[in-house]
């Protein structure tokens, strides 16, 4: 029975191709667009924590308080001991000590007048230590556009933007001046060792990144610093373990009453990025939610129109002795392997979008070109095997509910007018 | 031929609601059909032919009285009970052949029988029979969309016959066809009649139906007003 009907259905295009062709449109349009939002809200959340937040973040009480001004007087001291501590108690995390700053960026010509003068805002992390792997992190050697990575003390890296408009030169000096932890003035000279484009349009702008202890040096922060940010060992983002880490490490190390104790935060209390988080997944719900609700719409009017159109069908078929509910069963049959077959070529067709945009993604610097968000320019699909199935599932079952509502009609049937019916 | 009574009606009425009122369309019938009889109910539009083979078929059900096909009483039964009825003992033959248009003939002539589960070599064996019986063997691969009127109409018979039922049902079968297909289709079921002593009843007012028919059951305004058998 089931090989008589599948004969009928590839027959039939119009019970077959057009319910197949609307599944797998939708099918794939959820495929894609999920693997894409989960790829845009993940960059917006790593690309977030590569340079800023870190999975979780270690600060004292009072620096966590006014953050956003990066308040180094406000830093954590006896960072070795700190991070020998974080390390022990916390091995699938990455410990990282990084120092915010801002300040002048000043180019003197061979005087030693100004030449060119600009804000920067500043990143100090582990560049030269053997065990770090924050060049890997923020992908610094890959986006080097002139020069070279900082091989040694002294040496940093800036914003190609901002040598450009700085009109410095590699090899050339630029004089950081900033403000000291102790909050007295700060110089100190560097050497450009390399411009570097983030493709980031917030420190494309006017970005230095310097090794950490040459920061220490100049901003008297010896065995301090503003920050420790954490991260987990396989780069992704466990919410469930962060907020189970921050709750011990808090309870254990942070004192209320010492607001240079150390607290622990995890991105979620960052920039809003837990409301975003909690917003992207309702997002995602909603997104599935909205297709099976129209699909199962457009497919119940298919499931109409063919009943309408399979009348006489249903008619002779009920006069040779088929009961309502058999009828109603191998619609469903029907439905199941229209379902099946729309939601594999949606799922391939959405999948095969979602990896292209994966492996090649989109240009959307236009759209945050004044923003200070740290958003990648190029922004990717992320295809999880979450991508497998979230549009197949309710391709089929949008599919079943559709004929299943649709199909109920037959139960109406009266039997008693069926000659008169089929005269025409 | 046996004098088996297959169906017996005994004070058969059957009321329809319009408006407040009720309209009769059956009024009080009586009758018993035998095995492997050819009978027509004959009379004009209105006179409740269409209705009484509606309630022989198990399609519908009396008001009142009581109708007994093969031993099943048609007032008590239940749709599946009545679906297993029509499914395994009853075939129909329609005005507008109703073959399915996305099946071939083969495959139309098949269905009754995959709604049996029968084999598919013994299947195979009792579809050709019954394209045999109607002379479409060559055919059985055509579409409906291919056939004649009087081949579709062939090709119904085919599929009313080839599970060998009992009662064969027909709602005027040759009302869409020429005279000669007329002809050919009535003497097909004539020769199906005798050969396989399937009980045929026919619901016509066509003369040329009428002149095959060896029992007519005359009804006018939903009464049984004659019942002639002819030699």
């Amino acid at each position: 029975m089931i090989n008589f009907l599948f004969r009928g259905l590839i027959r039939d295009k119009q019970r077959s191709l057009f319910p197949i062709i609307i599944v797998a449109a939708g099918v794939m349009m959820t495929t894609w667009l999920f693997s894409w939002m989960l790829g845009v809200f993940n960059e917006i959340i790593e690309g977030g924590a590569r340079f800023d937040t870190g999975h979780v973040k270690v600060t004292t009480r009072a620096y966590n308080e006014i953050a956003s001004q990066m308040p180094n007087d406000l830093c954590l001291t006896e960072v070795h001991t700190l991070l020998n501590e974080l390390d022990k108690d916390y091995p699938g995390y990455d410990w990282t000590p990084r120092i915010k700053f801002a300040g002048l960026a000043d180019v003197p010509d061979e005087n030693g007048e100004t030449r060119a003068q600009a804000p920067v805002m500043g990143f100090a992390v582990d560049l030269l230590s053997d065990h770090s792997i924050e060049d890997e992190r923020l992908q610094i050697s890959k986006s080097i556009v002139r020069g070279s990575f900082p091989n040694s003390a002294g040496e940093i890296v800036i914003s190609d933007e901002l040598a450009q408009k700085l009109e410095v030169g590699i090899g050339e000096t630029i004089t950081l001046i900033s403000v000291s932890a102790n909050g007295g003035m700060a110089i100190h000279n560097f050497t450009l060792s390399g411009t570097v484009t983030f493709g980031m349009g917030a420190l494309d702008r006017g970005a230095m990144i310097a090794d950490i202890s040459d920061i220490q040096y100049a901003l008297d922060m010896e065995n301090a610093t503003g920050e420790i940010l954490g991260f987990k060992k396989n780069l992704v983002f466990d919410q469930e373990q962060a907020v189970s880490i921050k709750e011990e490490f808090n309870k254990k190390m942070s004192n209320t009453e010492d607001e240079y104790s150390p607290y622990m935060i995890t991105l979620l209390d960052q920039n809003g990025l837990g409301e975003y988080l909690v917003f992207a997944q309702a997002a995602g719900f909603l997104i599935v939610g909205i297709f099976v609700f129209a699909m199962s719409i457009v497919l119940w009017n298919t499931g109409l129109m063919s009943g309408i159109r399979r009348y006489g069908e249903v008619g002779i078929r009920l006069a040779m002795g088929e009961t309502k509910s058999h009828i109603y069963k191998t619609m469903l049959v029907e439905a199941f392997l229209i379902g099946l077959m729309g939601s594999f070529i949606g799922t391939v067709i959405g999948v095969a979008g979602g990896y292209y945009f994966q492996e090649y993604g989109m240009d959307i610097s236009g759209a945050f070109k004044n923003s200070t968000m740290m958003v990648n320019d190029v922004v990717r699909a992320q295809v999880t095997f979450t991508s497998y199935y979230i549009g197949f599932i309710p391709g089929v079952l949008a599919m079943l509910f559709g004929t299943a509502i649709s199909g109920i009609g037959i139960f109406r049937r009266q039997t008693a007018t069926l000659f008169k019916e089929l005269e025409v | 031929m046996t004098n088996e009574e297959l169906i017996i009606a005994q004070d058969l009425s059957k009321d329809y609601p319009i408006g407040g009122d009720f309209f009769r369309a059956l009024d009080g019938i009586n009758l018993s059909v035998k095995q492997g009889e050819f009978s027509g109910i004959i009379g004009p539009s209105g006179s409740g032919k269409t209705t009484l083979l509606n309630i022989i078929g198990a399609l519908d059900t009396p008001s009142d009285g009581s109708v007994n096909v093969l031993g099943n009483k048609v007032e008590n039964m239940t749709h599946t009970e009545s679906a297993n009825l029509r499914n395994n003992f009853l075939g129909f033959i329609f005005q507008t052949y109703n073959l399915l248009p996305v099946y071939n003939v083969y495959e139309n002539v098949e269905f009754p029988l995959l709604l049996q589960k029968i084999e598919k070599l013994q299947r195979e064996e009792m579809v050709m029979q019954a394209l045999e019986w109607v002379g479409l063997t060559n055919k059985a691969k055509s579409r409906p969309s291919q056939l004649s009127g009087g081949e579709s109409q062939r090709v119904a018979i085919a599929r009313a016959m080839v599970k060998k039922p009992k009662i064969v049902l027909a709602d005027e079968p040759t009302a869409n066809l020429d005279a000669d297909n007329s002809h050919h289709i009535l003497k097909t079921m004539v020769k199906l009649n005798e050969e396989l002593n399937t009980t045929f009843l026919f619901s016509t007012h066509d003369e040329k139906v009428i002149s095959y028919l060896k029992r007519k059951i005359m009804l006018n305004d939903g009464k049984l007003v004659d019942d002639i058998l002819v030699n």
